[in-house]
């Protein structure tokens, strides 16, 4: 519904705006040449997003992003202890972590289901801490190639599609970081008032 | 030769050949994980429309402007440049109007303009914050969140903020 929201408001305060400025003209060309660039713009990304899907795909058959959900294993451990004591709920979050990381979002979302399930069991509908720091982890984005980013700036030809990715890779980490300090922060200070 | 154009060509082939050496039909798995991909397009196409509509109206309207010149000032102190409002506003929400609204971003400013390269730093260093916590929290059947949506909000907010310090430091 929240989306039903924004695009009638947007709409609305259009043709608000359209016509106390008098650009009522331009507002209404603007609608079927938005709905016109939202085809062109598809049709040319599909070729890149397609093509790294494949390659994200040959990746996943091939097992590396098994070897990166072991590798991330240390450190998840340190980061939800209670969780990581129970060898399939390890399982489903480090797979939850690397499928993030590869930007397989369709199978990113299923395997922190199953962890999140799993960590929710016996709480009472209240969220643990360690549960809050999942979420938390999964509402930042930890994506190493951002393809689909890459192939709009490609459709909207730039030649270097992929040259933002260090500067991605920066502020991800620092969103990251504030999330999970942040949620450490609120929960030390939530059980301080209990 | 730029170092990289070699990125590309190079995972290409690492990716290819490791399959190989497990014994993987590569190609098959390409093909499948295109289609795939396709699939993902056919879901986000629709939405493209609806919300590329409301934007390049908005804009037109002279609304965008309005909303943006709101921000300004704040922005305009923390080195964010204030056309991208926006899509901070949408970016929690939906995801494929984020997309939508960064694409017109790169598409008015140009990709490689200062506004066009923040646009795609802050599409790819966050995410749609309020679908994800209420997929988890739905399945899991968790009522009493906590400290999730403020916690995750710092999360976003810090994303925002040093995506342009991030493009401001590395496109100078």
């Amino acid at each position: 519904m929240a989306m039903a929201w924004v695009w009638t408001g947007m709409v609305v305060l259009s043709l608000v705006f359209g016509l106390l400025t008098g650009n009522l003209d331009a507002v209404a060309n603007a609608a079927l040449d938005g709905a016109r660039s939202a085809i062109d713009l598809s049709v040319s990304m599909a070729g890149i997003l397609c093509l790294w899907s494949g390659v994200m795909e040959i990746m996943r058959v091939c097992g590396l992003s098994g070897g990166l959900a072991r590798a991330f294993r240390p450190i998840l451990r340190r980061l939800l202890p209670n969780a990581c004591r129970d060898p399939e709920t390890l399982a489903a979050v480090s797979a939850n972590v690397s499928a993030n990381l590869l930007g397989l979002g369709n199978a990113a979302t299923p395997l922190g289901i199953q962890a999140a399930r799993r960590m929710a069991r016996g709480c009472g509908g209240t969220a643990s801490d360690e549960l809050c720091l999942l979420v938390v982890l999964n509402t930042a984005s930890i994506q190493l190639l951002p393809a689909t980013i890459a192939s709009v700036r490609a459709a909207a030809g730039c030649k270097t599609p992929f040259d933002i990715l260090p500067a991605v890779w920066l502020s991800s980490v620092l969103s990251v970081a504030a999330g999970l300090m942040t949620a450490q922060l609120l929960a030390r200070v939530g059980r301080r008032r209990r | 030769m730029n170092l990289s154009s070699l990125v590309i060509p190079l995972l290409l082939s690492a990716v290819a050949v490791y399959g190989m050496g497990r014994r993987v039909d590569v190609y098959s798995a390409l093909t499948h994980g295109a289609e795939e991909g396709l699939t993902v397009l056919l879901r986000i196409i629709p939405a493209l429309v609806g919300l590329l509509t409301a934007v390049s109206m908005f804009r037109a309207s002279g609304a965008m402007e309005w909303l943006s010149g709101l921000c300004a000032p704040v922005l305009e102190a923390l080195g964010v440049p204030p056309e991208t409002t926006p899509l901070m506003l949408i970016r929690p929400v939906s995801g494929s109007g984020a997309l939508a609204v960064a694409s017109d971003l790169m598409m008015t400013h140009g990709p490689d303009s200062y506004v066009g390269r923040v646009a795609a730093v802050m599409l790819g260093s966050t995410e749609t914050t309020f679908y994800t916590i209420a997929v988890y929290f739905g399945s899991a059947g968790i009522h009493r969140t906590r400290h999730t949506i403020p916690a995750a909000l710092a999360a976003d907010l810090t994303g925002f903020l040093a995506s342009a310090l991030a493009v401001r430091l590395f496109f100078g």
